[in-house]
């Protein structure tokens, strides 16, 4: 069942990144559409990850199907590394840096606002079930 | 609908790889490194990059269709960005910040060089 949910999630991932990429293609050469699917990918992940562990427990299937399978096919490293060499190859080296840098800065920023959002939830859940209790 | 069946089996087969890596390192080397992730974008890189200058060389016939499935679906969703920047923010939770530069460091420099090496060596 845990290689089922995955193999459901890689499928529907994989899809999904060829759809926005096909959809969005780049702006004046530069991969646009990698760069918006690692950071929201990144940022949707940890929220998950974080949320799904602290608060809001949820069946391992379907968190291993939609993190491991699902999130983890729709976002790419290969992909942003070969796109960084191609910019490099077309003498786009400023675009190259700006994609390597902005991808990497935002996609780990993307993950920190996706771990505070879950955890001020959390908080939120907390505080929300404690009112109703007896003093 | 071809190509997106063609993504989708490689998506597939990419996932449950990434998977299976993961869990049989982490099951043998319970070292607190991300390390499955970090081979398994290092090798992917490679590959993608070994497909996108043979592929043609490669099939002939239909280098489109196995550039769908192998490159875009099995490569894309074979390595992962999400996952490495959630192990990211989970080392910089725990406070280990040497690890996490260092993860970052050889996440990047190993990456981009073996997809040099796939493309020009």
């Amino acid at each position: 069942m845990a290689y089922l949910a995955v193999a459901l999630g890689g499928f529907t991932g994989a899809v999904l990144r060829y759809l926005l990429s096909e959809w969005m293609a780049t702006w004046h050469g530069f991969p646009a559409a990698t760069l918006l699917i690692n950071t929201s990918g990144s940022l949707f992940l940890t929220w998950f990850y974080t949320y799904t562990m602290e608060r809001f427990p949820i069946h391992p299937h379907l968190r291993l199907g939609i993190g491991t399978g699902l999130v983890g096919a729709f976002t790419t490293y290969s992909t942003y590394a070969v796109e960084t060499w191609k910019l490099v190859d077309a003498r786009a080296l400023g675009m190259a840096l700006a994609y390597a840098t902005a991808s990497m800065g935002l996609s780990l920023a993307a993950a920190g606002v996706g771990y505070r959002l879950a955890m001020r939830q959390s908080r939120l859940r907390w505080a929300g079930e404690g009112e109703g209790e007896a003093p | 609908m071809t190509a997106l069946f063609l993504i989708g089996c490689g998506g597939i087969l990419g996932a449950l790889a990434r998977y299976g890596i993961s869990k049989w390192l982490g099951e043998r080397m319970p070292i607190s490194f991300p390390l499955a992730t970090l081979l398994i974008n290092v090798s992917g890189s490679c590959l993608l990059g070994l497909l996108t200058r043979h592929i043609a060389l490669w099939f002939p016939a239909a280098s489109p269709g196995a550039m769908l499935f192998a490159g875009v679906g099995f490569c894309g969703a074979y390595t992962t960005f999400s996952t490495f920047a959630y192990e990211m923010t989970m080392l910089w939770r725990e406070g280990r910040f040497a690890v996490a530069a260092l993860y970052l460091g050889l996440t990047f420099v190993l990456g981009m060089a073996a997809a040099a090496a796939g493309l020009y060596l």
